[in-house]
């Protein structure tokens, strides 16, 4: 995708008048500025760009954007998208997920996602809890997290969603932190622009369930290596990461998923020949 | 065809063997060159799980006019070897004057069979087939059938010739010599079936399955995206539609599950591409929350259940209508969407392109309920005539002069739905209650007034005639009411009861939910006496029309789960038994 010099739109076209329903302090209302921001610098009409997602505080994110939206099911974002992508390859798609609908219910289509590698980014806001059904640990919570769901912490390993969008073929694989609002926009742009499936986990804090997440602001850091298109080399660094580095870990180069769809379509009467006897 | 003619005739063969053996290929090659011939006919097959080594039969119906079911008795059963014969044999009873043909050196004919009386032939299918170089059985086997039923050598060959032309000359006489070999051995029991008819009866006639016939009228209603997850038996309609729709500029993905097959068609039509998925009732089952959010959301799309046993599991490859109860009333809340069904093989193509244009019209998820004994069945038909639906899909065009709203109230309930790419026409679809915009929102008014919207449109829609297929005698005072596959027994067994003087008449449902209460009843006026069949364990269609209305006479109610399909026989001596009564 070309990026236009100077983009002929700013933020407030992209953004609707509904008030987001998150609380104070979500680190959600900084991806949401970051994603106007993005798209801002990409230079895409609003009619032209669609989000997607599932269920949860982060998927609520369709509505308070000016783009095309779909709010689907739990879990099943990506599916719908890569519906949506298929029929349109004309549309920008933006699939906007959170750690419960898109690595528990949704694990599978996240797998599969990556490795269909249709040309769409897959925004994952992780706040290592189920925030809108009031505070339950989520596959990224660490095993020790007490809650009423489960007491003393579920003892599980969290799941490392880098590593498994990686290993399943994303084709762009990047964490940021909602807080890096320039950060986080300019990984979107590159995300966008990128060919094929872009995966994109952004930390951001749950203030209300998980108010030690505010402490992220002084955690997070960017690697101290470049970021790599040999998945070999994104393989080994991500296997020592502490869960904090931020920026880009690969950019790939596998063709994107093929797309046929066109508006031009042929005449059914051809394939009624091969019923004729 | 001659007056001499006029009277239905039909014959049925089985041509039975081990999975792999290639029984399900001569009959698939019997019914082609009946075809030819200018004979019409069905093809069914009774199989096993297994891939390979479970039993497989070919059962094949080949008649003088058009025919909508199988036969319940067989005339001929060849049996290329004797491997799971129990399994099959109480779904293929041979007639009285019925004839088996069997190899010796498969061993004996066993006691299912042999207790029965029928007449036995033995000949040596294996060594007639060794004795000629590339000779395969199930040619022989064919050669047998075609010798029995007094189909010409000439019509099998063009078939044979066609079909293993690419692996030369030599098969393609070796194929010859076997299908002549079988067919001397029989021809000292030739019935000479159909020997008025000339082939140039034949031309314009098609060869289709079910599954072929849905994907067709999909794509002629202007299905241009499918998603796919296998399964038996709807696999069929997804491997018709792949290099179908990539033919005309479409496309077909296949998913990691249904999960996902079902919301990728979502996300096509909510693309503004017509789309469809097919399944059968595990991945119906698994669907079901997001046909809910497509009845929510407004976003037109097309589900093909072609039903088998169940319940989980069931029978995977055997037919059963039981999947009603879940297409009608599997989604969470109140989610108005439509169920139809064929009523027959050939109107799988016409019930798959009104389903497709029902749900473009009204916006509104509609599930079609086929099943495997239609699915899955070939017919020889005259070639279905062009049918064009006028009303598409009501789309939103760029209007600067006013706010668009997505689901703003209508008259019909049908609101113009925006396509991404539109300016102006930017909206969230959601589950989530909503406004008229699309806003989510947990208002009561909300709430109620997006529930009428949705209700209303498929309940004032004008379905026309397609509702239902209603036959036979209006003076009648008895009525057989049905729906789905049924009815092409249905229909036969009306037909045999004329004959008797016992005048009947058919009320087949094509179209169950909405439920059309007054074109329901009016189409019972008159009738004192009502038998109402399907195939399931529980009676479904029968509690559905009785939560519907209340049912005017006497009720009586023929039901069974599959897989032993519903014939005419029976259904005929349900009515026969009620007149004497």
């Amino acid at each position: 995708m070309n990026v236009p010099q100077k983009s002929p739109y700013k933020a407030a076209d992209y953004k609707s008048d509904i008030s987001p329903i998150w609380c104070p302090g979500c680190g959600d209302y900084h991806v949401l500025m970051s994603i106007s921001k993005a798209l801002v610098a990409l230079g895409r009409a609003p009619e032209d760009i669609a989000v997607v997602s599932g269920i949860g505080c982060s998927s609520r994110i369709p509505a308070y954007t000016n783009c095309y939206g779909f709010h689907g099911v739990h879990g099943r974002s990506l599916a719908l998208a890569a519906g949506l992508k298929v029929a349109r390859p004309d549309i920008t798609v933006l699939v906007m997920s959170g750690d419960g609908d898109g690595f528990s219910i949704g694990g599978n289509h996240f797998m599969h996602a990556c490795r269909r590698n249709v040309d769409m980014t897959y925004v994952v806001m992780d706040n290592r809890v189920y925030g809108m059904t009031k505070g339950q640990p989520s596959p990224t919570t660490e095993p020790d997290w007490d809650s009423a769901l489960s007491p003393g912490g579920t003892g599980l390993n969290p799941f490392h969603p880098l590593v498994i969008g990686l290993a399943s073929g994303a084709n762009f694989v990047a964490r940021e932190f909602s807080g890096d609002i320039k950060g986080t926009t300019n990984t979107l742009i590159e995300a966008v622009k990128h060919p094929g499936f872009s995966f994109v986990q952004i930390l951001s804090p749950c203030v209300t369930f998980r108010p030690d997440e505010r402490e992220w602001k002084n955690t997070v850091h960017k690697p101290d290596v470049e970021e790599t298109n040999d998945p070999a080399r994104a393989a080994r660094r991500i296997m020592t990461d502490d869960g904090f580095y931020t920026g880009i870990l690969y950019r790939g180069d596998r063709k994107p998923y093929a797309t046929h769809v066109s508006d031009t379509f042929g005449d059914t009467a051809t394939l009624e020949q091969e019923f004729a006897i | 065809m001659s007056e001499a003619e006029n009277d239905f005739e039909s014959i049925s063969i089985a041509i039975v063997g081990s999975g792999g053996a290639g029984a399900i290929t001569a009959g698939s090659i019997i019914l082609e060159a009946a075809g030819k011939a200018g004979w019409y006919g069905m093809m069914n097959r009774s199989v096993g799980p297994q891939i390979r080594g479970g039993e497989a039969a070919a059962l094949v119906r080949l008649a003088n006019q058009p025919v909508d079911c199988m036969a319940e008795s067989y005339d001929l059963l060849v049996a290329i070897d004797w491997n799971n014969a129990d399994r099959f044999a109480a779904e293929m009873p041979l007639a009285s004057d019925g004839l088996v043909i069997c190899d010796p050196e498969r061993g004996p004919v066993p006691d299912i069979i042999s207790k029965t009386g029928v007449k036995i032939s033995e000949v040596g299918m294996k060594d007639l087939a060794a004795a000629i170089g590339g000779g395969r059985e199930n040619m022989v086997a064919l050669g047998l059938a075609a010798g029995f039923i007094g189909l010409s050598i000439e019509a099998i060959m063009a078939v044979i010739a066609n079909k293993l032309s690419a692996k030369g000359e030599e098969a393609v006489t070796a194929g010859r010599l076997c299908v002549e070999a079988g067919a001397e051995h029989s021809a000292t029991h030739c019935r000479n079936f159909n020997a008025g008819i000339s082939a140039a009866e034949g031309d314009g006639r098609w060869l289709i399955t079910g599954n072929e016939a849905v994907g067709l009228g999909a794509v002629r209603g202007g299905v241009r995206f499918a998603a796919a997850y296998p399964i038996t038996p709807a696999t069929e309609v997804l491997e018709w539609l792949a290099p179908a729709l990539t033919k005309i500029g479409g496309a077909l993905v296949q998913a990691e599950d249904e999960l996902s097959s079902i919301n990728m068609t979502i996300g096509a039509s909510y693309g503004g591409r017509a789309s469809i998925t097919a399944t059968s009732g595990p991945g119906l089952a698994l669907m079901v929350e997001s046909i809910g959010l497509a009845a929510a959301s407004e976003v037109p799309l097309v589900v093909v259940d072609v039903m088998r046993g169940g319940p989980s599991t069931g029978i995977p490859t055997k037919s059963e209508q039981s999947d009603l109860n879940i297409a009608i009333y599997g989604c969470h809340g109140d989610a108005p969407h439509l169920v139809v069904a064929p009523l027959s093989v050939g109107d799988c193509l016409f019930t798959g392109q009104w389903a497709i244009h029902l749900a473009e019209a009204m916006q509104v998820p509609t599930i079609v309920l086929s099943d495997q004994s239609l699915g899955q069945a070939r017919v020889l038909i005259n070639k279905p005539a062009d049918v064009t639906f006028l009303a598409k899909r009501k789309i939103y065009e760029t209007n600067n002069d006013e706010i668009y709203s997505r689901y703003a109230l209508t008259a019909d309930g049908v609101s113009p739905m925006s396509i991404p790419g539109t300016p102006g026409g930017q909206y969230t679809a959601d589950g989530l209650t909503h406004t008229i915009k699309g806003t989510p929102s947990s208002k009561n008014s909300d709430h109620i007034d997006q529930h009428d919207k949705r209700l209303k449109k498929i309940e004032n829609f004008n379905y026309g005639n397609h509702w239902a297929k209603v036959e036979g005698d209006n003076a009648s005072d008895i009525t057989i009411l049905t729906w789905g596959s049924i009815t092409g027994a249905a229909r036969e067994a009306i037909a045999r009861l004329a004959k008797e003087n016992i005048k009947v008449r058919l009320v087949a449902m094509r179209l169950l939910a909405p439920f059309l209460k007054d074109k329901f009843l009016e189409s019972l006026e008159g009738s004192s006496r009502i038998l109402i069949i399907e195939q399931t364990h529980s009676g479904q269609f029968h509690q559905y029309l009785r939560a519907n209305c209340d049912l005017p006479g006497q009720i009586r109610h023929f039901h069974r789960p599959g897989p032993h399909i519903i014939g005419p026989d029976e259904i005929c001596d349900q009515i026969r038994n009620w007149e004497k009564s």
